[in-house]
């Protein structure tokens, strides 16, 4: 055990004495977090709209008023050209051009269905989608406040209509910082468990400091852990910034316990590090570490569910999540941060993530050759 | 007859089809100063790797320090000190730093490696660069701390690569100094070189050429029997040096 504290103390000098890491490790996860949390973001706002106004009657002026009381929709142009509308929603000056065709007031008027139409730029089909879910909400509601003017000079029974009203559960002004926080404090710890290890153990072969080591009776495991336990320790102090960062700037609420958090990112560094020494351990120089590295974290944080919600993913994609660290941290800190989820609901989660951490870890002992 | 610290039987050593030891036979005793020569690219390096326990010999028998260099390589690894070719301290530690560390994973206790630190601080003259940067250090002064460090834990041999690479004559001689200090108190030297005049510092001096050994004897013996004034002669009579612009590996 000796041994060990000797080479953790060794990675420590090393790691502060480097002006920029020493200042980086910590630096880079506050910039992170202020720039990503508020950045990222799926609410859709100042959809920009061109209409085409062919009726020009108080009726469809309501409705393009009503569109732009919204704060979904931003009235940008209007035309009475099909042609000229297309060409400004081809250069993306606009998202979603409205086609009212004349007689739309009249038809209202006499109680015929009146149609109109919306072209929908769907180059991002959930955007699309979500523009012509609120364009249709606003319509409808319109609808009713004409189908109940009606009924006060025209006597016509309404339908009947089921109402839903809804609560948000867990994040009720579905404020989005709250949803991706967490994710991007995965981000954070997969960053330091990734890239700082493995490319420290990468340069000691580049510079040859290596060889020296290897010659030493040092184990396999000693010199493993020592590597792992620095970044380990890096990134739990980064995770603590992150969340104060939450706190302090986002107020984002911590309804579980931090313990809990503590726990999830621990075992997960340490399947990270194991994953990344074992890299290492292939990589004969820093520049194809980083590009075996990024490729992992690319695939495992994208695959994760951070943007996009890994359960609609394809069956194969969910059966890789099995082996995806990220995957499981991602729920966990969403789970306890948000849900308040005790240690009996993210069980699964805690167990797959050891499992992977005891794989990972050993692969990166058995697979470090200190003699060739 | 003294003790044998070192047994090679048949050593050969392929790196796909290129043999870079083959068929190495020779002992080495306890105490002495064996020289290992040879052009660049003979295969020193190679052999001396195998020995320290860093690399498998394809085949043959290697017996360092009792251990076999097959199965326990480990086991050599805590009888022996290495100095690579190539500067491997960490050059962002201090001289300190360097020596508690190598210290540390050696086994040795905190207070002792502190006490050991000092001593071998004073007799290097090196009080000053204590708590130095190795990468401020001149190269001798690295070399010579290299050194120190291989020998900290007081093995049972300590295999030197191309030591006095690049170093100037004085730095040189203090060098040979410390060699000829560690071999009295009992520590077997493996010193490879490409210095002829090195070589007559050796108790005995093994010459390689292409991965064969073509000779092996004191260096006053092998200038009688090759009739010649130095050892320079000797290998030059012997060992026919590989043109210079073909591309190189280490030693």
């Amino acid at each position: 055990m000796r041994t060990v504290f000797y080479l953790i103390r060794k990675e420590f000098l090393q790691i502060f004495r480097n002006k920029f890491i020493g200042k980086a490790i910590f630096g880079v996860p506050i910039i992170q977090m202020l720039i990503l949390v508020p950045a990222i973001t799926f609410e859709i706002k100042h959809v920009n709209l061109c209409i085409i106004d062919n009726d020009l009657t108080p009726e469809s002026r309501g409705l393009v008023n009503k569109l732009e009381g919204s704060t979904f929709f931003v009235v940008k142009y209007s035309t009475w050209s099909e042609k000229e509308a297309l060409a400004i929603l081809h250069r993306n000056k606009c998202n979603l051009i409205l086609n009212i065709p004349s007689g739309f007031g009249r038809d209202i008027g006499s109680g015929k269905p009146s149609k109109i139409l919306a072209s929908v730029d769907a180059i991002n089909a959930s955007t699309a989608q979500l523009s012509w879910a609120y364009l249709n909400g606003v319509i409808s509601d319109y609808n009713m406040n004409i189908v109940t003017e009606n009924i006060n000079t025209n006597q016509v029974i309404p339908l009947s209509m089921i109402q839903v009203t809804n609560r948000y559960w867990y994040n009720e002004m579905l404020n989005y910082k709250h949803y991706m926080l967490p994710g991007i404090l995965v981000i954070l710890v997969t960053a330091i468990g990734f890239l700082l290890a493995g490319l420290n153990m990468v340069r000691e072969k580049e510079i040859g400091t290596i060889e020296q080591i290897n010659v030493t009776p040092v184990r396999k495991w000693q010199f493993i852990t020592a590597k792992m336990i620095p970044f380990l320790l890096i990134g739990l102090v980064d995770l603590a910034l992150g969340m104060i960062i939450g706190k302090i700037a986002f107020n984002v609420p911590f309804e579980g316990s931090i313990l809990l958090m503590f726990l999830g990112s621990t075992i997960f560094l340490i399947a990270v590090l194991g994953l990344a020494l074992f890299v290492s351990t292939f990589s004969s120089n820093q520049q194809q570490y980083m590009f075996v590295a990024f490729f992992f974290m690319i695939v495992f944080v994208l695959m994760s569910g951070i943007f996009t919600p890994a359960e609609s993913m394809p069956d194969w994609a969910q059966k890789f999540n099995m082996v995806n660290p990220v995957a499981y941290l991602m729920r966990i800190n969403r789970m306890v941060m948000l849900k308040g989820s005790a240690f009996s609901d993210i069980r699964r989660e805690i167990i797959s993530l050891a499992v992977i951490a005891v794989c990972f870890t050993s692969f990166a002992v058995r697979k470090y050759r200190k003699t060739a | 007859m003294p003790e044998k610290v070192i047994t090679v039987q048949h050593l050969m050593k392929k790196f796909g089809g290129f043999i870079a030891n083959d068929d190495l036979n020779f002992d080495v005793y306890k105490g002495e100063i064996f020289g290992f020569l040879g052009a660049n690219g003979a295969g020193k390096t190679t052999a001396i790797r195998i020995l320290s326990g860093l690399s498998r010999p394809t085949s043959g028998e290697v017996i360092v320090a009792g251990y076999d260099a097959n199965k326990k390589p480990e086991m050599i690894k805590r009888n022996i000190g290495y100095m690579c070719q190539k500067f491997s301290l960490y050059e962002d530690l201090t001289v300190r730093e360097n020596i508690i560390l190598y210290g540390g994973i050696y086994g040795m206790k905190l207070a002792v490696i502190k006490n050991r630190v000092h001593d071998l601080l004073e007799r290097l003259n090196f009080e000053e660069y204590e708590n130095r940067i190795i990468a401020d250090l001149p190269l001798g002064l690295r070399q010579k701390l290299a050194f120190a460090v291989a020998v900290l834990h007081e093995p049972k041999i300590v295999f030197l690569d191309e030591p006095t690479g690049g170093v100037d004559p004085i730095t040189r001689r203090q060098f040979w100094e410390m060699i000829y200090e560690t071999a009295a108190g009992g520590i077997t030297v493996f010193v490879t070189t490409h210095y002829m005049d090195e070589a007559e510092y050796c108790d005995r001096i093994s010459i390689m050429n292409e991965g064969k050994i073509v000779a092996l004897d004191t260096p006053a013996e092998l200038k009688r029997k090759y009739n010649a004034e130095t050892v320079e002669e000797v290998f030059i009579k012997i060992a026919r040096p590989v043109a210079p612009h073909t591309p190189l590996k280490g030693g």
